[in-house]
């Protein structure tokens, strides 16, 4: 695991639709700067910057980290930039960790984000490559089939997504930074709004959003001096598997399962229902709750959907799920997966304000993306491993 | 620190025209080939480097796991730059996580597009984009500010790159250019055509081990490890009226913190001839390193894996008992914004 690592400084914006107001760089500034504020250090104090996002279609600028490098104070300092598609957030967190955990460094800025008004994602995710002919619409295209595939290997009855998508957003009134946050949200207004792709209805995926999330990452030492509490790095992982494979379970993926059975060892966790108090999940479409539940080992498979239905991951709950509001409620994509690194970690430091679970000690952070193939997971706690 | 060293390299024939091959098809022999000379089928950690852009479409990388064979699900990152901060990556994990051996490869297919408009998509998207400013052109700004301020001529430029394109001739995996004619017209003036890295289709791998199985693959390729002595990369702001095109502070910077003084060979990332003269002086290179026995970029420049290839050449000089201290250097972003320094030792 190498040296320890901390996470002292944690910014967000305001996940929202469009951010007009701001400039792809400032909306970065805005998260990085209270990040730094968070973390009580300034610029200066930033040894190194590495940066995520998804595709750069998605605004239209290549390479984009060369431009943020003046707003990011990345001068003279090394600069580097991930893309694992939408594990990228959760990537680009382990890659910074890296930096920490080599003794490479000893204070890191991560950031990441997506400006998703610059452009239009189901577009931008839609395009083939030259050689290849595109078989889907978007995500929703692609994953549809595979929640199908879920519903019928599982027997779980048409409404638990619909449950899910009511819980996340009714967690998403209690976050300051969540884009949807729709009062009164209840089973019957999620069951009014259209299909899009069978079984998925409108509410039930993410939206699109501009936004970004920073972190702090630091050594021992320099987590010392930090004025809030850290949360610590008790493990990381990422796996990958081939996206077209006739021997893949695109439902319950081995990547996700082998990827988790390696974050749970190295945090020492045999048991993740009982040991872990909350995890911050990528769930973009409701319908991967339950999936996710049995992928990352929290019940049997075949079961997830029954934990969903009984109130398991609700806040009230003896396993809450996306207390944030989850990518449901806020979706930049590039940033979704760092979003839920932040979050668990929020969480174990005591700091999620009005969704924070209380007693939270180890917290689960979770992304996935491409074809479901791509996993990043960390597990964060409040004691230093 | 821990010693780590790069056990294998290789590179496909890099290609000036487009020749039907996917980027996967392009990966496959050379990540197969790697396999069988190093006799690991399976990697502890694995990551690549390219750019969607080229492809003209999202998550290039995506199908290029289908050359390495990720089944079993794989250890796997990837950084959307050169394969050289691929390698960066799997160093920095290196150091800590209980890994042996990594596979780090690069890979981008220009000829599926123009890559001086793809390049401009990479300013600032505000107000240097809308200007509709192309790579060359930045380039041909920076030579501008480098010879006005060095004194060297137009001519000190076509030398560069009279020597590179004649090692480019000897080298099985570049091009096959010409010496720069007298009357070579101008690209955009001070550069002229030859001043200009011609664009290729290619990629590279590079093996990277460390504990035992350093001297076990070593043992069975019968090459001299190539030791990552120092390595460390640092940014320049973006924006060209900021900063003083004629220099490269990112580049002094990572060579100093890679330890970068007494190297005999330096392979570096010149897309531009005057690049060349600007690295020697940031990197303190005298006139008795050699600089791009390969060619370089200026023989053939495979976008996303020509620095990842300088560094493999540097170490491949090393494999092959030529020298005993080299130089990889890898750039990204216009007007040399970035700089990798790798310093390797047998």
């Amino acid at each position: 695991m190498g040296n320890p690592c901390a996470i002292i400084g944690i910014g967000q914006t305001r996940y929202q639709t469009k951010r007009l107001d701001v400039s792809i760089a400032g909306l970065l500034r805005e998260a990085a700067q209270r990040a730094l504020e968070d973390a009580a250090l300034t610029w200066d104090d930033i040894d190194c910057v590495v940066i995520g996002k998804a595709p750069d279609m998605f605004e239209g600028v290549m390479m984009p980290e060369a431009y943020l490098a003046d707003a990011l104070g990345a001068t003279g300092k090394p600069m580097m930039r991930v893309h694992t598609a939408g594990s990228v957030g959760g990537s680009t967190a382990i890659v910074a960790a890296s930096m920490i955990q080599s003794g490479v460094h000893q204070r890191v800025l991560t950031i990441a984000w997506e400006k998703q008004s610059e452009s239009n994602a189901t577009w931008a995710l839609t395009v083939g490559g030259p050689h290849s002919t595109s078989l889907v619409v978007g995500a929703g295209g692609y994953f549809a089939p595979h929640i199908r595939a879920y519903m019928r290997r599982s027997g779980a009855p048409d409404h638990i997504g619909t449950l899910v998508a009511v819980k996340d957003r009714e967690n998403a009134l209690l976050n300051q930074y969540a884009h949807l946050r729709i009062p009164g949200i209840s089973r019957e207004m999620v069951e009014m709004t259209p299909m899009l792709w069978e079984p998925i209805r409108y509410l039930e995926t993410c939206p699109s959003s501009d936004g970004a999330c920073a972190m702090i990452l630091a050594s021992e030492d320099a987590a010392r001096q930090a004025p809030n509490p850290p949360a610590w790095v008790h493990g990381t992982a990422m796996r990958s598997e081939p996206i077209f494979f006739a021997g893949r379970d695109t439902v319950n993926p081995q990547g996700g399962k082998d990827c988790a059975a390696d974050v749970y060892r190295q945090a020492g966790i045999t048991d993740p229902r009982a040991e872990i108090d909350v995890a911050e999940v990528y769930v973009p479409f409701s319908w991967y709750e339950p999936m996710w539940l049995e992928n990352l080992g929290f019940c049997a498979e075949g079961d997830g959907w029954k934990l969903t239905e009984a109130g398991a991951t609700s806040l009230k709950g003896d396993i809450p799920w996306n207390a944030s509001g989850g990518v449901l409620s806020s979706n930049p994509i590039g940033a979704s997966g760092m979003i839920r690194f932040a979050e668990a970690a929020l969480q174990v430091r005591g700091m999620a304000g009005d969704h924070q679970v209380d007693g939270a000690r180890r917290a689960l952070g979770h992304a996935y993306g491409g074809g479901a193939q791509f996993f990043a997971m960390w597990i964060v706690g409040s004691e230093k491993p | 620190m821990k010693d780590i060293a790069i056990v294998a390299f290789t590179q496909s024939r890099h290609s000036a025209e487009e020749n039907g091959l996917s980027e996967t098809e392009m990966l496959l022999p050379l990540i197969t080939g790697v396999k069988e000379q190093v006799g690991v089928s399976r990697f502890d950690f694995t990551c690549s480097g390219s750019n969607d852009y080229l492809l003209g479409a999202p998550f290039s990388f995506v199908s290029a796991l289908d050359a390495v064979g990720a089944w079993p699900p794989i250890s796997e990152s990837h950084v959307e730059m050169d394969g050289a901060w691929a390698l960066y990556e799997a160093w920095v994990k290196m150091q800590y996580a209980d890994i042996e051996t990594a596979l780090v490869y690069g890979f981008g297919k220009p000829s599926q597009g123009s890559l001086r408009e793809i390049l401009a998509r990479g300013y600032d998207p505000y107000y240097l984009a809308p200007l509709g400013i192309d790579a060359v052109s930045m380039a041909a700004l920076q030579a501008r500010a480098y010879l006005a301020r060095s004194g060297a001529k137009e001519g000190d430029l076509t030398a560069i790159a009279a020597r590179s394109r004649a090692a480019g001739r000897d080298n099985p995996f570049a091009l096959s250019l010409d010496d720069p004619a007298a009357d070579a017209p101008y690209d955009v003036a001070p550069l002229r055509v030859h001043d200009v890295a011609p664009e290729a289709d290619g990629a590279a791998v590079v093996v990277l081990a460390t504990g035992d199985k350093v001297a076990e693959i070593s043992a069975r390729t019968g090459l001299t490890p190539a030791w990552i002595r120092g390595i460390d990369h640092r940014a320049d702001p973006h924006s060209p009226g900021v900063r003083d095109l004629s220099v490269s502070p990112s580049a002094r910077l990572a060579g100093q913190k890679a330890g970068a003084a007494g190297v005999e060979v330096a392979e570096l990332h010149v897309q531009y001839s005057h690049e060349e003269l600007i690295l020697r002086e940031a990197l303190d290179l005298g006139d008795d390193v050699v600089v791009n026995p390969s060619g370089g970029p200026l023989a053939a420049n495979p976008m996303m894996a020509a620095g990842l290839i300088r560094i493999g050449e540097a170490a491949a000089r090393i494999h092959r008992g030529e020298n005993r201290r080299t130089l990889g250097h890898a750039t990204s972003g216009p007007c040399l914004q970035q700089n990798l320094v790798a310093v390797l030792e047998a």
